[in-house]
């Protein structure tokens, strides 16, 4: 717990660390979980807390609704008890102050009022008359008790005290679980008798049979000391003492929450009789009652599964498309740092490399110069002693600047090569205007320059001054190919996803052993003319530029070459 | 029209460069004078009128292509060969698009740059025996 309160308490600052330090799979991972729990702690917090919150409050709520009704009956069963005995001690003081003593002792009379409350109230065993000495002087019932002698129980000691007695169940002579009611009368002229009446306890089950309990639920009777009043289906017989013990005493029937003798979890509601030495108790289990709230609960956890499930899904992916997007956004920021970075490298070693080439080419230049008038200078002076000497290592000198050229034009064609800027040009257009360098020249000769260029042709994304030496060479090339009032044709068209351009002229045509080599640096056929490096440079620009380039020729028919450019730019033109 | 009656001029800051091949031209009969900046080209241009001027594109002071473009505006008929040191094909491509006769580029075949200027010097004679055309573009 701890933790999770740190991740929450700073996830910014972890996740900002993580990012600065971590390798970047690791990174990603920790980034990753971290995105994941938050979501998953902010959206299962609230959840958890709402469905336990949601838990209790059903859970109460249920357990009121059950436990009121409970009470409430255990309630009034007390009271329907506490009526039935009420009505029979009545009873029984009535017929102890409405008649006198002759007439209770006379068998008959006794046996008539007898017959009369069995009538009247249900639940009478016997009657019996005992005078002041503990004596029974008169009894109907169905056993033989006339003449038997209670002083010494207990019963008629508190009768003779309180004037009243209601016993507790119990077997006494007749072996079989009765209550006794006794009365004491005593008239105005001191004398004493009592009257005491059986109740059958069948009277007892039947109340508790009025509450028309489920067939688990339980209600019996016991007296204060625990012992069984009515038979218990899981407690006790009548007369044992209780497996359950006494619920502590209020004057309010209660409920109680409480695991009986049996492990099972049970509601007990009980109510104390004020009167007498009672406890009604009713025990309902609680599984039975709370049905109802085991399928809520049960729904309720279902759902709540469900919430979770889909909180973690959901946070699932939306971390996965979360970390994905950071990943791809990171890696482009990556790799266009890692190409800006590249360009600018190969620029200033492209810048260098221009650089150095010119500082070489201008004493260069100085070196071929001088050597060449050297040459110059001893092919007209009269022959010399050293002059072959001499003459070699002109030679010599002449050849070593001839390789620095060879040099100086790589690194140049390399600088080049990094000059390459890419923008939205018109392919046609720079034809014309390369063209028109040459246009007074080709009118001088009277050479035909067509240009035949599609007006529907696409702009392309290309390198415009490139091009332009491109066409330069070109034409060059076919000015220098064709005789005077020849013909040089150029066509540009859109072919497929590329622009074609052809030059073709009319001119001298190659053999087939000088066309394997056209595009090779230093191959001329100019004699001296050319510096061999035209249509090689134009080879590697057209390269560059992801284009092709062709050639046809037919010795005496003319050449003709063709370039094709892409219309946009390749990845690895960079 | 012959090479010895051309009339050159050689611009270049690099004076041991130019010199030497002035001398060398002289050798083979072509007289060729000097200048080692683009102000005294141009004034040498504006006196003297040359068939032809082997400019230097880089130089401190008025570059190369400022004297080309100056040169075509004063004096359209005189044909310039532009001289490149550095690998940049822009400065060709922009001096001919100013109306250069041609660019070539250092160390120089002698050579070659004689041929260049014959044929400039040839097309500059033509160009000014056609009514309506001026040089270079």
């Amino acid at each position: 717990m701890r933790k999770l309160v740190e991740l929450l308490g700073h996830p910014l600052r972890g996740l900002q660390s993580d990012v600065d330090e971590a390798e970047s799979p690791v990174r990603y991972a920790l980034l990753r979980r971290k995105i994941f729990a938050l979501m998953a702690a902010a959206t299962l917090i609230p959840l958890l807390a709402m469905a336990v919150l949601n838990y209790y409050e059903h859970q109460s709520a249920m357990a009121r609704e059950i436990q009121n009704p409970l009470r409430v009956l255990v309630n009034k069963t007390k009271n329907s008890f506490e009526l039935f005995l009420t009505e029979r001690s009545s009873t029984v003081s009535l017929i102890a102050s409405a008649y006198t003593y002759p007439e209770l002792a006379d068998e008959k009379k006794l046996a008539r009022i007898f017959s009369v409350m069995k009538k009247e109230f249900k639940g009478f065993v016997d009657l019996g008359l005992i005078d002041e000495n503990g004596t029974q002087v008169n009894y109907v019932g169905p056993y033989s008790l006339q003449g038997k002698n209670y002083a010494e129980q207990r019963w008629f000691q508190e009768v003779r005290l309180k004037g009243k007695y209601v016993s507790d169940v119990f077997l006494g002579f007749r072996k079989f679980p009765h209550v006794i009611i006794a009365v004491q009368h005593i008239t105005e002229d001191g004398r004493t008798w009592i009257l005491r009446a059986t109740l059958d306890t069948s009277q007892f089950e039947r109340i508790i049979a009025s509450m028309s309990l489920e067939p688990d639920a339980d209600a019996f009777l016991v007296n204060g000391q625990g012992i069984m009043q009515t038979s218990s289906n899981n407690y006790g017989k009548v007369l044992e003492k209780s497996t359950l013990a006494l619920p502590p005493q209020t004057y309010e029937p209660a409920v109680l929450t409480m695991v009986d003798p049996l492990g099972r979890e049970v509601y007990l509601a009980y109510a104390y009789f004020p009167e007498a030495d009672f406890v009604l108790m009713a025990v309902k289990p609680r599984g039975s009652v709370l049905k109802t709230w085991y399928t809520v609960r049960g729904d309720l956890l279902f759902i709540f599964a469900l919430g979770v499930v889909a909180v973690f899904v959901t946070a699932y992916r939306v971390t996965d498309v979360l970390i994905g997007r950071m990943k791809e956004s990171e890696e482009r920021r990556e790799m266009a740092l890692r190409q800006v970075e590249h360009s600018q490298k190969l620029s200033s070693i492209g810048r260098l490399a221009a650089g150095v080439a010119h500082e070489i080419n201008n004493p260069l230049a100085i070196i071929n110069e001088k050597a060449g008038l050297v040459q110059d200078i001893m092919a007209r002076e009269a022959d010399f002693p050293a002059r072959v000497k001499i003459a070699a290592q002109v030679e010599s000198i002449l050849y070593a600047v001839e390789r620095c050229r060879g040099i100086t034009h790589r690194m140049l064609g390399f600088a080049r090569r990094m000059d390459v800027s890419i923008e939205d040009i018109d392919v046609g257009e720079i034809i014309k205007e390369t063209a028109g360098f040459l246009s007074n020249e080709a009118m001088h000769r009277k050479v035909d320059v067509r240009l035949e260029i599609d007006p529907e042709l696409p702009r392309i994304q290309s390198d415009r001054s490139q091009l332009q030496q491109v066409f330069l060479n070109l034409f060059n090339n076919a000015l220098a190919a064709v005789a005077d009032g020849g013909r040089i044709v150029t066509t540009a068209r859109e072919f497929e996803d590329q622009v074609e351009i052809s030059v073709r002229d009319n001119g001298c045509g190659m053999s087939d052993e000088t066309l394997k080599h056209i595009f090779e640096p230093f191959f001329t056929t100019k004699k001296g003319k050319g510096t061999g490096l035209g249509l090689s440079i134009t080879y590697g620009i057209i390269k560059r530029l992801g284009g092709d380039i062709a050639v046809e020729s037919e010795q005496g028919v003319g050449t003709t070459l063709i370039i094709t450019l892409p219309k946009g730019q390749r990845e690895a033109l960079a | 029209m012959n090479a010895k009656d051309w009339k050159i001029l050689l611009v270049d800051d690099e004076r041991e460069f130019i010199t030497t091949l002035a001398e060398r031209l002289e050798l083979r009969g072509i007289p060729a004078r000097v200048a080692f900046d683009g102000e005294s080209a141009l004034e040498a241009i504006v006196a003297e009128e040359p068939h032809v001027v082997v400019l230097d594109v880089l130089m401190p002071g008025i570059k190369g292509l400022e004297v080309l473009e100056r040169v075509k505006r004063t004096n359209p008929q005189v044909q310039v060969l532009l001289l490149t040191g550095h690998g940049s094909t822009r400065d060709g491509i922009e001096g001919m698009r100013l109306g250069a006769y041609d660019y070539m580029m250092k160390p120089l075949n002698i050579d070659t740059l004689i041929e260049k200027m014959e044929s400039a010097i040839d097309y500059a004679l033509k160009a000014a025996a056609l009514p309506g055309t001026s040089g270079g573009q």
